[in-house]
C-alpha cells in the first residue's frame, strides 16, 4: 500500500470539504473494496476520508412510505433490522447474502452502491425497488446513478448519505453465487411496486446493473411465475467467462427471475 | 504518522503509527500479539478475525488507524494468562478441532462472535453457514462444527464471554 493521509471528519460537511481541498481524495467507511484494491496497489489515493464516525449516517428508519437506509449502514445492521425486515424482507435478506459475517460487520450500503461492482447485490435492488439515492448534492435515480461497469455519476466531492427505497408490495431476491467468490454469478431482484414491476439483473450485464422490461410487461399483467412461462433473455451484452458463458448467464436470469417471483408470492 | 488510542484485550494502548498500517499489523508487529494470524491477506480466509467493539471483523482489511477510540479484542483476550481457557477454546481442544492450527485463532473468534449474535444452541447447518468466511486448508470442519456447537452450549454456563 502507498502512503496516504488519514482524515477523520466529524460532519458530512467536513468531509466534503476535505474532498474539495485534497485532489484525488477517496472516501472510506467499510474499506472492503478499497483496502484490497490499495494492497494491490491498483489504487493509490494520496488521501482517505473515513466517513465511518460520522454520527447519524447509519441510521435507519422508515419515512412515510419509505425505508430510509444511512450510507453508512453495514450490511449486517441492514440483515438484522427490525424495521427493514418489516418493511422490505427481501432486502435484509439481500444484505445477509453478502459476503461473510465479518465482511457484513465492515461493508456499508453506500460503499457498496458508490463502488458500483458489475456482481454487487445492492445495485439491484436499486435498480428494482427505484430507490432514490441521495448525496450532499442532490438526489438521484438508479437510471442516474449507476453509469457503467464501476461507474456512477457522483462527482469527486458527492458523498452518498443515504437511500430511500418506497415500500414495494412485494418483493425477493434470487442470488446465484459463485462458488469461489460468493459474489452473484447472477442475481435477479422481482419487485411489484403499486403502479408496475420491475425486474433487475445484477451479475451478468457487461455494463453492471440492468432491467428486463420484457419481464416487467408480462409480470404487470400477470404477477406469478407462469406469467415468464417460455420467455428468455438474449446474450447480447452479457458476460462469459471461466465461470460461466453469456448463454448461461441469459439462462440464469429467466430461472432466478421465475423463482424471484415464487418467492414474492409466497407460491411454488 | 498519526497518533491513536485504543483498547485492547482490556488495557490502553497508544502508539504512532503509520496510517497505513493494517490492525492485524499493529497487533502482531507492535503489540507481539502474534495468535491472531495472516493467512489470505485478502479478507477471505478469517486467520485474522479478532473483534472490533465486539463485532468480528478482518484485521487483514481494517486499518489500525480506524480502529482509534475503538476496543479490540483477540484471541489472547479471550481468557488471562495461566487461567482455565475460555470455554470456546476449550472445545476446540476437547474436541480435536484444529489440525494444524493455523486458522485457529479466526476460527475460535467467529465462534465466539457467532454465540454472541445467536445464542447458545447452534444447528450444525446455522454453524457451517456462519464459517463462510473461514477457511480451514487442512479441511478438518467436521471437527470444527462439533467444537463450536460444545463451544457454544458451554459458553451459556461459563461467566467468560
Amino acid at each position: 500500500m502507498y502512503e496516504f493521509k488519514y482524515h477523520r471528519p466529524a460532519t458530512v460537511r467536513q468531509a466534503a470539504n476535505l474532498l474539495v481541498k485534497n485532489a484525488d481524495s477517496k472516501v472510506i467507511a467499510g474499506g472492503h473494496t478499497l483496502l484490497p484494491v490499495m494492497k494491490q496497489r491498483l489504487a493509490s489515493p494520496p488521501h482517505l476520508v473515513d466517513l465511518s464516525h460520522i454520527e447519524g449516517l447509519d441510521g435507519i428508519e422508515m419515512k412515510g412510505r419509505s425505508l430510509v437506509i444511512g450510507a453508512t449502514a453495514t450490511h449486517n445492521t441492514v440483515a438484522t433490522s427490525a424495521i427493514v425486515g418489516e418493511a422490505i424482507p427481501a432486502l435484509a435478506e439481500l444484505a445477509g447474502l453478502i459476503g461473510d459475517p465479518a465482511v457484513r460487520h465492515k461493508g456499508t450500503i453506500g460503499g457498496s452502491l458508490a463502488n458500483n461492482d458489475p456482481t454487487a447485490d445492492y445495485p439491484a435492488a436499486c435498480l428494482a425497488l427505484g430507490a432514490t439515492i441521495v448525496t450532499n448534492k442532490r438526489r438521484l435515480k438508479p437510471e442516474e446513478f449507476f453509469q457503467g461497469l464501476f461507474t456512477t455519476s457522483l462527482e469527486s466531492d458527492e458523498i452518498i448519505t443515504r437511500v430511500m427505497f418506497p415500500v414495494p408490495k412485494k418483493a425477493a431476491y434470487i442470488k446465484f453465487r459463485n462458488q469461489a467468490s460468493r459474489y452473484a454469478l447472477v442475481g435477479v431482484f422481482v419487485a411489484k411496486r403499486p403502479s408496475d414491476v420491475r425486474v433487475a439483473v445484477t451479475g451478468a450485464g457487461s455494463e453492471g446493473v440492468f432491467r428486463v422490461t420484457a419481464f416487467e410487461e408480462a409480470l404487470k399483467k400477470r404477477f406469478s411465475p407462469k406469467a415468464l412461462d417460455g420467455m428468455t433473455v438474449p446474450a447480447d451484452g452479457l458476460n462469459g467467462d471461466l465461470h460461466g458463458s453469456a448463454e448461461y448467464r441469459a439462462h440464469l436470469i429467466a430461472v432466478l427471475a421465475r423463482r424471484a417471483v415464487e418467492a414474492a408470492t409466497g407460491k411454488a | 504518522m498519526a497518533k491513536i488510542s485504543l483498547v485492547v484485550n482490556g488495557n490502553p494502548v497508544n502508539a504512532n503509527i503509520d496510517p497505513r498500517t493494517l490492525l492485524v499489523q499493529f497487533l502482531r508487529e507492535n503489540l507481539r500479539l502474534t495468535g491472531t494470524h495472516v493467512g489470505c491477506d485478502t479478507s477471505q480466509c478469517g486467520a485474522c478475525v479478532v473483534h472490533l467493539d465486539g463485532k468480528a471483523v478482518k484485521a487483514c482489511t481494517t486499518l489500525a488507524v480506524m480502529a482509534d477510540g475503538h476496543e479490540v479484542r483477540t484471541i489472547e483476550g479471550l481468557a488471562a494468562d495461566g487461567a482455565p481457557l475460555h470455554p470456546m477454546q476449550e472445545a476446540f481442544r476437547e474436541h480435536h478441532g484444529l489440525q494444524c492450527g493455523f486458522c485457529t485463532p479466526g476460527m475460535i473468534m467467529t465462534a465466539v462472535d457467532l454465540v454472541h449474535r445467536k445464542g447458545h444452541d447452534l444447528s450444525d447447518h446455522t454453524i457451517r453457514e456462519e464459517l463462510e468466511g473461514n477457511l480451514c486448508r487442512c479441511t478438518g470442519y467436521q471437527n470444527i462444527v462439533l467444537s463450536i456447537a460444545a463451544g457454544a452450549k458451554a459458553m451459556a454456563n461459563s461467566d467468560l464471554a
